[in-house]
């Protein structure tokens, strides 16, 4: 079976699989449950300065989109850090680690941005034995409103300063956890390298609201009639986020920094896409709010089994596999040439593909009388369309045309080198072949 | 076993009333909003859906599921109802597993079609429940026309022709409306009243005025009709029964399926309804499937059904001949009866086997019958009707017969199936056809 075990900024941990700082690990009791159920590490609630700690709301805090039959596609939360005094979140930490030495534990932290306040509580959390901290500028609610989260992460200066803190101020490992809610995640992400950050960690939530209550005219989750805006997070999040992980992971500048990915995973596929994108490990919030601790079962033995069907022996053979594939839209070949193709022993007739290409494409499906749909080559411009709105898996496929042929659509052969937009005919900056 | 389902003859009390309310209950029992927003999140919006296709009254289904997925049952159930007014009982009786679900992609997927009745109920009843009526009158035409039989098709046609803003007398030969809602469809398809209700809400309409007690042939005539009134459309169904024509048809016992079943529908309290101990249905429809389940579940001991043909021609779908089966009614195909037996009263009834061109084996089986049931077949009955095609009224286009100004539909016209849905699509094509001659 292929070895999951993960070193990660020098943190070992069993398998790639950790809890993301937020309810799942606000404690003791919840963290030696996800650990008996498999976890191969979590990055603590998030701890905020000594003292009175900060208060939730005490109406709704959740608010969620659902996809068919009521399946959780999307989570919103206005939830603040760890309500729980700073000792007993130390006392926790520390005993917990000292039971489970080779899980990994990190601690998520937010205080305010002063020199004082991080100098202040890095020896505490040290002296834990915690295995490195994770500094949360993303959280993008509530603390932000205070200066902190990602009021900090969405300015580069000040992730610079206080990674630097964090770095003079402590020998362990430092994972900086991004905001999403900035144009150009490459910018807040240099910054923490610049500030000798260990690693990132991306992504925190995203902006959200999820829904209006309709018939009290306020967004959703209401509390007393009012809302505020959220973080989302969940499935639904999953394709920005890897834009974000594979961006950091492809920019010459920060080659080699590693990245923890967070954002949407769910299954051990998600996992895996993740890391071949370029993170080193993943983290899971909303999958385990949803299904519980039990899923990492699922994670672990499909990614061996994806593994050993690969023939990769450990994780670091998966990580960044796939990140010289993530090009440029101007390199991509023009000369590829698809068309969609109808299996019609998979075919259910339910027309879906049709409506979809004959009112919002190309025409190109051609439905009979007696519901046979069949793709016209010589309209079809392989959009994919079709393919993703077919219900039946499979069912209609792109096929690749052979140079030599013919693509009744254009007319013209398809041709077996490869060309791109730089050099097209129709591109007025077109780099002009050497003669 | 309780000793009143061994005694012999045609006995009231066979069973508690407390087994028989069970008995009689809802054959699909209503979804909750639950299993609604479950079984509508399958559908997949098909383009110019299958289902639609096959619904004779085209609701546009697709549609009206999606409105349910999206929270809006009362839209759902305009959409329905703007297309079958009698959406509600169809949700109950149609046999879906030939119609809508029948063709749905998620039967041919898995074998699992949407529930599209029990989608539709949920939102018809949802609409009805809140006792409103979803459509208005247009202004009058000051036309008048004469619906003659308050069945489907009649119902249909008359709350079509209302809506245009024509005046309807609504006549029927019976004392109460719904024609076979009320007197014919199993008691456990539409339970609590709901015919009644549901000619109630219909009526709500205005403008249609029921006259009932009023029969075509006995207090009407058509000729009379066609000079009082500017249309006439006539939905009076199948009267008749089809007789066996054997030996001893005429014995104490031997009834025909309707009327058993009318009586069931119309009794207040089943412990005082009589049934056989031994019950022979000789048919292979609906009706035979209907009676010989009714009768089992008031407490015969045996029912067996006879049809004359193969298990493939039966009238009743697969879904029917499971149903009698699972309630434990016994089917012997290819027999046709010979005689019936017995000293005044049945007591046995004689079949022979025949090959699937009806040609006798040569072979013959008894069996003990204290109670026989004819379900061979509906006719039209009475005089003085237009042209006949076979044995039904002859029509062209949207229900049109030999005489002007004379329309039919449902199962007294010709073609179609004998089916309520059938029965509401052509009445409410009837009053689309008079309406716009009316106007021209
Ligand atoms: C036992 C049984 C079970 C059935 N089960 C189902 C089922 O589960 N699903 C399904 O889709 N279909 C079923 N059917 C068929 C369905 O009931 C009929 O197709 C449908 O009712 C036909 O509607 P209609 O309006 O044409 O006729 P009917 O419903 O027969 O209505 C005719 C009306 O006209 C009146 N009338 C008759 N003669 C006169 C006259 N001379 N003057 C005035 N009024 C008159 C009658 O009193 C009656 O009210 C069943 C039929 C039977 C007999
Ligand atoms: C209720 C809730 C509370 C959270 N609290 C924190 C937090 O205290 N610190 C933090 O860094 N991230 C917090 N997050 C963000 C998650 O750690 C994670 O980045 C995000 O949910 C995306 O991962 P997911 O899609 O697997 O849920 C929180 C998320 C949720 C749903
Ligand atoms: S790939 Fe696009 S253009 Fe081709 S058939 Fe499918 S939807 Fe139409
Ligand atoms: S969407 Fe898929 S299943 Fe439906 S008709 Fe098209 S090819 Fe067939
Ligand atoms: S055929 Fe089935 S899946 Fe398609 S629209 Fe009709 S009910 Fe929905």
């Amino acid at each position: 079976m292929a070895d999951l075990t993960t070193d990660f900024v020098g943190i070992k941990s069993p398998n790639p699989f950790w809890l993301a700082s937020a309810p799942p690990t606000d404690k003791e009791y919840n963290v030696r449950r996800a650990f008996e159920a498999g976890w191969g590490g979590v990055v603590w609630k998030t701890l905020g300065e000594e003292g009175p700690p900060v208060v939730n709301v005490n109406g709704p805090r959740y608010g969620a989109i659902w996809g068919a039959e009521r399946r959780l596609l999307g989570l919103n939360n206005i939830e603040l850090i760890t309500d729980r005094p700073l000792e007993v979140n130390l006392r926790e930490i520390k005993a917990v680690k000292r039971d489970y030495p080779d899980r990994a534990v990190v601690v998520s932290l937010m205080v305010p941005c002063e020199e004082e306040a991080w100098k202040k509580i890095l020896p505490l959390v040290e002296e834990t034995g915690a295995d490195g901290v994770e500094l949360n500028f993303g959280c993008p609610h509530g603390m932000s409103e205070r200066g902190m989260g990602s009021a900090v992460g969405q300015v580069p200066e000040y992730i610079e300063m206080v990674t630097r803190w964090v770095k003079q101020y402590s020998r362990m490992p430092c994972i900086v956890k991004l905001t999403p809610n900035i144009t150009d995640i490459r910018k807040p992400a240099a910054a923490a390298h610049a500030g000798g950050a260990d690693a990132v960690s991306l992504i925190n939530t995203i902006n959200s609201i999820t829904g209006v209550d309709l018939d009290i005219f306020a967004p959703e989750p209401t509390i007393d009639g009012k809302g505020a805006h959220g973080g989302y997070c969940g499935p639904a999040v999953k394709p920005i986020a890897l834009n974000m992980v594979a961006e950091i992971a492809r920019s010459p500048e920060m080659r080699g920094l590693p990245i923890s990915g967070i954002g949407g995973v769910t299954t051990w596929k998600d996992a895996a896409e993740f890391m071949a994108l370029g993170a080193g490990n993943v983290q899971v919030c909303t999958a385990a709010m949803t299904y519980g601790f039990k899923i990492v079962q699922e994670m672990i033995s499909g990614l061996s089994q994806f593994m050993d069907e690969k023939g990769l022996t450990s994780t670091s053979e998966l990580v960044g596999r796939a990140v010289p594939n993530l090009s440029d839209w101007q390199h991509l070949n023009l000369n590829y040439i698809t068309k969609a193709q109808i299996d019609q022993d998979l075919c259910i007739s339910c027309g879906r593909c049709f409506a979809a290409c004959e009112d919002t494409s190309h025409q190109a499906i051609a439905m009979s009388d007696d519901r046979v749909f069949t793709v016209k080559d010589e309209e079809c411009v392989a959009c994919n369309l079709c393919v993703n709105v077919c219900p039946v898996e499979d069912c209609i496929t792109m096929v690749e045309m052979q140079p030599g042929q013919t693509d009744p659509r254009t007319g013209l052969t398809v041709q077996k080198d490869y060309a791109n937009w730089t050099t097209h005919p129709n591109n007025p900056g077109a780099v002009k072949a050497a003669e | 076993m309780d000793p009143k389902m061994l005694s012999e003859g045609i006995v009231a009390g066979r069973r508690s009333a407390g087994q028989l309310a069970e008995a009689f209950d809802d054959l699909h029992p209503p979804l909750t909003e639950h299993e609604a927003l479950v079984a509508a999140d399958r559908c997949y919006f098909c383009h110019d859906a299958p289902c639609t296709v096959a619904c004779p009254t085209d609701i546009d289904i697709p549609l009206f599921i999606r409105q349910i997925a999206t929270g809006t049952p009362e839209a759902a159930a305009r959409t329905i109802l703007s297309q079958n007014i009698l959406g509600g009982m169809c949700a109950r009786v149609c046999p879906t597993e030939t119609l809508c679900e029948e063709v749905c992609v998620r039967e041919t997927a898995e074998g699992k079609p949407v529930l599209i009745g029990q989608l539709q109920r949920f939102a018809t009843d949802t609409l009805m429940a809140a006792d409103v009526h979803p459509f208005s009158r247009a202004a009058s035409t000051g036309k008048r026309i004469a619906v003659v039989g308050a069945g489907p098709a009649g119902l249909a046609c008359a709350h079509r022709l209302a809506m245009k803003g024509h005046d309807v007398v609504l006549y029927d030969a019976r004392s109460k409306a719904g024609g076979l809602n009320e007197y014919g469809i199993a008691a456990y398809k539409s339970v609590d009243g709901f015919a009644q209700a549901e000619v109630d809400w219909l009526l709500k309409i205005g403008g249609i005025t029921l006259e009932n007690g009023k029969a075509l042939g006995r207090e009407l005539a058509l000729e009379a009709l066609r000079s009082e009134f500017d249309a006439v459309f006539l939905g009076v169904g199948l009267g008749g029964v089809n007789s066996l024509g054997v030996t001893g048809d005429e014995k104490d016992g031997v009834r025909d399926a309707v009327d058993f079943i009318a009586d069931l529908r119309q009794a207040t309290d089943l412990t005082a309804l009589p049934v056989g101990r031994d019950v022979v249905v000789i048919g292979g429809g609906m009706t035979a499937v209907d009676a010989a389940v009714q009768a089992k579940l008031l407490g015969a001991l045996n029912v067996t059904i006879v049809y004359r043909r193969g298990k493939d021609r039966m009238g009743a779908s697969a879904f029917e001949q499971d149903l009698a089966a699972s309630r434990g009614v016994r089917i012997i195909t290819n027999a046709q009866p010979v005689a019936v037996h017995g000293n005044g009263s049945v007591r046995e009834v004689e079949f022979a086997f025949t090959d699937d061109a009806l040609t006798p084996t040569g072979q013959t089986f008894r069996l003990p019958a204290d109670q026989l049931f004819r379900a061979i077949g509906q006719t039209l009955n009475g005089d003085g009707l237009p042209e006949l095609d076979g044995r039904k009224i002859a029509i062209t286009g949207a229900g049109r017969t030999s005489v002007a100004g004379v329309w039919a539909g449902g199962d007294c016209a010709a073609g179609g199936d004998d089916l309520t849905v059938t029965a509401v699509a052509e009445g409410r094509d009837a009053a689309e056809d008079i309406h716009a001659q009316l106007m021209k």
